[in-house]
């Protein structure tokens, strides 16, 4: 083999690393793109959508009724029904997820958490139409023996459902956060007598405590974000209410039940969507930036 | 003096020594709560449907009548929108994560790719379905088809494989990398005859959670508009004629397992309700047989590995 087609050989090798080079970096540029899209599409149909409600009726009108010729779009309506669902998930979610989380960290055998954490796993790939018709079919039924005059679609059996699925991503964060604390420090606090709930409660948990934050706000971001539980269990219709025993659309649900139906292309109240979406966007990549932010502020600190 | 002040310090550790067996059984308890209430449900929809699980339950269309009304249409749906969701996301998703771990250079646009990733993931998915409605329904007018669902999907899951594959790849010792570079292998010899199939057991474990995840997903399919009524099926994709493969099913109207378990629940006579526990069993079974499989595969991954 002469020296030039050595040399030729090379190139075409060359070319065709570069070729597939370029492939890939196409193939990670699709979740930029992804971003993008979703950006530029929500940004489109709201500004259509702000030309025909200005943004200060969006914020402070205490009505949502997109679809009546009396048009009122008060987002704080939908809003109450998000927050209200969220709270009470975060109520059934943070403790119990804590709990999990201190528990297979600090006090659980090697071999219980091999066991538990797939588990755990497992819960959190259940469907949530899933949790919907439990919600729907099987809490509020029981709650409605322990409360009477509970409405069949309320945001309390939701928000409890949503916690239950919440958990598992809770825990599971809070656990890593926990791991992650150096065992020295448990030696040290083992050293001076302290038994293993102290160790947990006054060295591993506040050491761990910007990674345990993150776990719980990016519980929150998924509990404001949810959509088929509330869809199914909370009722469709808009309330403005901090009642947890009513029933209230979330932002979510409007945007399902707005899909449900047949609204054309280009009305004011397919535009509606789009505004009810930037504001949840909106919403979540504020607690998904806070919650990053935390944990990466944590894993850097040892 | 002394004496009491022992009694004391005994007292103190017995109280805490307690409190630490307390804690351990209310850890215990937490964890069964959610044990619990996942067999409740499981149970629950299993009672409430049993009846209508019948082998008619898998070969009817949905109808008016909740006795004579299947899964047919649901279940061909589900398996049309996975193909296109796997097709498309499985190779998008490993090609970024190769892209990522061996190629990507440390700057401003790798770190703006990876900061993306993360971000996505935390995007509600319903978010997913407003971006498809606006842009591949209309702007590309792909209108409330199977290919719009598919493709949504595997937008939907491309960080979960991304994020696998990149982990896959990490775990690969570099001695491997090294060894077949000095052997004088180019960069995608290396990737293609050593990275990849190293790294394949770790990829499909994420690849299944993420078609799990993609199977249960209801938000998204409704804001594209599918339709909740379906009673025929899409064209067939093997035709009698040349070239034997046809690709109009792709622009069928269509609906799911998870849509068609939203419909049945929504509607107020109980009748339906025991279709949707019976729907939601076997899609319970389909999450869970998958979720499982995935798991298994890591274990046996971990354990078999040795570098």
């Amino acid at each position: 083999m002469t020296a030039i087609s050595r040399l030729s050989h090379r190139t075409s090798r060359h070319v065709k690393e570069r070729i597939i080079e370029s492939i890939l970096f196409l193939a990670a540029l699709v979740s930029v793109a992804t971003t993008l899209g979703i950006v530029y599409i929500l940004v489109k149909e709201s500004v259509v959508f702000f030309n025909h409600v200005p943004l200060w009726d969006f914020l402070t009108d205490t009505q949502w009724t997109p679809l009546f010729d009396d048009a009122h779009f008060g987002i704080i309506v939908l809003l109450s029904g998000t927050l209200v669902s969220s709270a009470v998930a975060l109520s059934v979610a943070i403790p119990l997820g804590t709990i999990i989380a201190i528990y297979l960290s600090e006090f659980a055998s090697a071999r219980a958490r091999e066991f538990a954490k797939p588990v755990l796993e497992l819960l959190s790939g259940v469907p949530t139409i899933i949790y919907g018709y439990f919600a729907l079919l099987f809490i509020t039924p029981l709650l409605q023996k322990l409360i009477p005059g509970l409405p069949g679609f309320n945001l309390l059996s939701a928000g409890l459902v949503m916690g239950i699925m919440i958990v598992p991503y809770v825990a599971s964060i809070s656990e890593d956060a926990m791991r992650a604390v150096p065992m020295s420090l448990r030696e040290g606090s083992y050293a001076m007598g302290a038994t293993r709930l102290q160790t947990a409660l006054k060295v591993v948990f506040p050491a761990a405590l910007s990674g345990v934050a993150a776990a719980y706000i990016l519980g929150i971001s998924r509990a404001v974000g949810e959509t088929m539980i509330l869809a199914v269990a909370a009722g469709m219709q808009p309330n403005l209410t901090w009642n947890p025993t009513e029933s209230a659309a979330t932002i979510t649900a409007f945007i399902v039940q707005v899909a449900l139906g047949d609204l054309p292309h280009g009305s004011v109240g397919y535009q509606t969507i789009f505004a009810a979406g930037l504001t949840l966007m909106l919403l979540t990549l504020v607690f998904n930036v806070l919650g990053h932010w935390m944990r990466r502020r944590f894993s850097e600190r040892y | 003096m002394a004496r009491k002040d022992i009694g004391e310090i005994r007292n103190i550790i017995v109280r805490h020594k307690r409190l630490d067996v307390i804690f351990g059984v209310v850890g215990l308890l937490a964890l069964g709560l959610g044990l619990l209430t996942f067999a409740t449900l499981f149970i629950d929809m299993a009672l409430d449907g049993y009846t209508r699980l019948t082998p008619d339950f898998f070969t009817e269309f949905p109808s008016r009548r909740a006795e004579r009304a299947g899964i047919l249409s649901a279940l061909v749906g589900t398996t049309l929108v996975m193909l296109v969701t796997a097709c498309v996301a499985v190779p998008l998703g490993v090609a970024a994560g190769i892209y990522l771990e061996e190629y990507a250079p440390r700057n401003w646009v790798t770190d703006i790719i990876e900061i993306n990733i993360a971000n996505l993931a935390g995007v509600p998915s319903i978010i997913y379905g407003l971006l498809a409605l606006g842009l591949f329904v209309y702007e590309f007018s792909l209108g409330q088809s199977i290919l719009t669902a598919g493709l949504t999907l595997a937008l939907l899951i491309l960080p979960v494989v991304i994020v696998a594959t990149r982990e896959a790849i990490r775990s690969i010792p570099s001695q491997i990398r090294e060894g077949a570079y000095a052997l004088g292998a180019t960069k995608w010899q290396v990737v293609q005859h050593h990275v990849l199939p190293y790294s394949m057991g770790g990829i499909m474990t994420g690849v299944i959670i993420g078609m799990a995840r993609a199977i249960g997903e209801t938000a998204p399919i409704i804001t594209i508009g599918a339709l909740t009524f379906i009673a025929f099926l899409p064209a067939s994709p093997l035709t009698g004629t040349f070239p034997f493969l046809s690709f109009e099913w792709l622009q069928s109207p269509f609906t799911v397992m998870p849509i068609q378990i939203f419909n049945w629940t929504s509607r107020p006579d109980p009748n339906f309700h025991a279709n949707a526990a019976a729907a939601g069993f076997i899609l319970v079974l389909m999450t869970l047989t998958m979720n499982g499989l995935a798991i298994w595969l890591r274990y046996r991954v971990r354990r078999n590995i040795k570098w």
